[in-house]
């Protein structure tokens, strides 16, 4: 594997750039019920309960009750312990469920119950499983075991679809972000994800844009779309809008898809939701007219 | 010896604690009678008064769960740091009364005179530039009094039959849009404002729009009082333009507003049953305004709270 450095500066300058551009009315109507569409709905919480799950499933169902014209979002994504539960109230609606899995959020435990970890949420009916790599192995350099944990971790999937979390908060560099992605995308990963929402910083423009530019570099050398999930920290209907500027002017238009393209989110939701209704209603919204997410 | 070049203040909007320009870009001139430019102002927009709402929002629970001394401190605070500056409010008035002063019709030259008689509404001769900055530091002293005082007159103890106290305490009512009318500018914001603020609720005031440079300088006692960020936002430019935003705004409680012409007034009137607000317009002779049992009544406090009844067993 070729090793990519990262010109920070540069990284960092880009991914500002696109937060300049300004996205109106129709466009920004439009723009807004893509990311309705591509939020993983997530709660990780102590705290959860089965009615907690339910109540964020029918939220994902039915975003806003006075506007049945609004897309689902993408998936719910819980903890394994819910995944029965999620995949019950979901029904056909169409809206995945997402387990995390492999002893999130620290990835800290040994091989073989991380693996049973992920074949138990996968035999539950989750339809994508979310991974922790072990940033411990990767900082320590032994990335060749790495990879092989997510490769094992990939076969135990079956046919779910497999998001591999780098935690980017935890890698210290853009070139260590850079060569976890693609060490992650060599070891079978369909997604790349940045972050398990539990460490500051989450998700950023900056190192989402090299996961973009890790996913591009794979799709010109093989053909194969990767997606790339941005998670924690995007919390403003306008930040998000700025990701897909950012997905397109990288990726291009493929990737402008709940298939290859999410949002780990709670808050934006309902931000997303509130922006719609004022360009619906020409009202701004309070946030007592939308339920909670 | 070289001539000094004057500084001349820059007055923007006050938003959670900082003193942004209107995002829009846009700025409005502020002439006296003479045509003379006294100031520019910033024309805020509809998207800064939603930044102001999300900010008074943000600020609006740990406001209202300050204690209410806590509170009082501040809003006297408030009046500390305005009497520093009684001289330069009162300039800046004096700056501005020529204008009100031709809109009367009556010919004053030299300023004395002039600022003796801003008559523009009614004819108040009381009201002189320095009269309104006493006046407002007066008032803010007033309500910082009302602060822990205002829940013993408007709540009570009711009587029931069993063993339980059934107390009816206020609480805050939210978000107030404050709207204040074209004069006494400074005096005007500040009885609109401190009623809301005393009690617990956050304020976006929107400045008046012949003299709106005394708002911004409020901003200043503001940011220099301990006032937590957003608590109280200020906007200045054109009150036709925000008015029915105010109104239609779903996040906005409550709006505090006082003589404003009639469109306006019923603009605001009618955008609220929508968004269930509370609405009072006032309507405050020229010479009540210095009059304090009219102006600092804990019944000013009262549309902004929301009365709260609690069940209690009783020892016996």
């Amino acid at each position: 594997m070729s090793k990519v450095t990262i010109d920070r500066v540069m990284a960092d300058r880009r991914a500002a750039s696109f937060s300049a551009r300004s996205i109106k009315t129709g466009s920004k109507g439009e723009g807004l019920k893509l990311v309705l569409s591509m939020v993983d709905l997530t709660t990780l919480e102590g705290q959860d309960t089965p009615e907690k799950v339910r109540s964020l499933c029918r939220k994902a169902m039915r975003p806003d009750s006075n506007d049945p014209s609004l897309p689902t979002a993408a998936a719910i994504c819980v903890y394994p312990e819910f995944v029965a539960v999620a995949k019950a109230e979901l029904g056909d609606s169409g809206v995945h469920v997402a387990s995390v899995a492999t002893g999130f959020p620290s990835g800290q435990y040994p091989l073989a119950v991380r693996l049973e970890d992920t074949k138990r949420a996968v035999e539950a009916g989750a339809d994508e499983i979310d991974m922790v790599i072990s940033r411990g192995l990767f900082l320590a350099g032994q990335r060749g075991r790495v990879f092989d944990e997510i490769a094992q971790i990939k076969e135990a999937c079956g046919s779910a679809h497999l998001k591999v979390i780098l935690e980017t908060g935890e890698l210290e560099t853009y070139d260590n972000v850079r060569a976890a992605s693609d060490l992650a995308i060599a070891a079978g990963a369909d997604f790349v994800k940045t972050s398990t929402g539990k460490v500051a910083p989450a998700a950023t423009m900056g190192v989402t844009l090299i996961l973009l530019e890790s996913v591009r570099d794979h799709f010109i050398k093989t053909g194969k779309h990767i997606g790339v999930k941005p998670a924690g920290g995007i919390r403003s209907a306008k930040v998000a809008v700025r990701y897909l500027v950012m997905v397109r002017e990288t990726v291009g238009d493929d990737w402008l898809t709940p298939e290859l393209f999410r949002f780990g989110a709670s808050t934006l939701l309902n931000d997303v939701l509130m922006q719609l209704a004022r360009l619906r209603t020409g009202q701004y919204m309070s946030r007592d007219d939308f339920s909670e997410a | 010896m070289a001539t000094r070049l004057n500084i001349t203040k820059t007055h923007k909007l006050y938003i959670k604690g900082a003193f942004p320009r209107s995002e829009s870009g846009r700025s409005i001139v502020v002439n006296d009678a003479k045509g003379a430019v006294v100031a520019h102002v910033c024309r805020a927009s509809r998207k800064d008064l939603r930044e102001a709402v999300v900010a008074a929002r943000g600020a609006q629970c740990g406001w209202s769960r300050r204690p209410a001394y806590n509170r009082g401190q501040i809003l006297y605070r408030m009046a500390e740091m305005l009497e520093g500056k009684r001289t330069e409010f009162t300039e800046v008035i004096e700056a501005m009364a020529v204008k009100s002063v031709s809109r009367t019709g009556k010919k004053k030259t030299g300023k004395k005179k002039a600022s003796l008689a801003r008559t523009g509404n009614g004819g108040v001769k009381a009201l002189s530039p320095l009269r309104e900055v006493d006046a407002s530091i007066d008032r803010l002293v007033a309500f910082a009094g009302w602060a822990d005082k205002f829940s013993q007159v408007l709540g009570c103890n009711n009587a029931v039959n069993g063993p339980y106290y059934n107390f009816t305490v206020a609480e805050a009512t939210g978000v107030t849009a404050v709207v204040t009318p074209d004069e006494p500018a400074l005096l005007a914001m500040v009885s609109l404002i401190a009623p809301v603020v005393c009690s617990g609720g956050t304020v976006v005031a929107f400045a008046s729009e012949r003299e709106p440079m005394t708002a911004c300088m409020f901003g200043e006692v503001c940011a220099t009082s301990d006032v937590p960020a957003g608590v109280i936002n200020i906007l200045t430019g054109q009150r036709d333009e925000l008015v029915p935003q105010i109104a239609s705004h779903r996040d906005i409680d409550a709006i505090h507003a006082a003589n404003l012409p009639k469109a306006q007034g019923q603009a605001l009137r009618d955008g609220a049953p929508d968004s269930v607000k509370r609405v009072r317009v006032r309507e405050i002779a020229a010479s009540e305004w210095l009059d304090s049992d009219v102006c600092e009544s804990p019944w000013w406090i009262e549309p902004f709270v929301e009365m709260k009844t609690i069940w209690h067993p009783s020892a016996t």
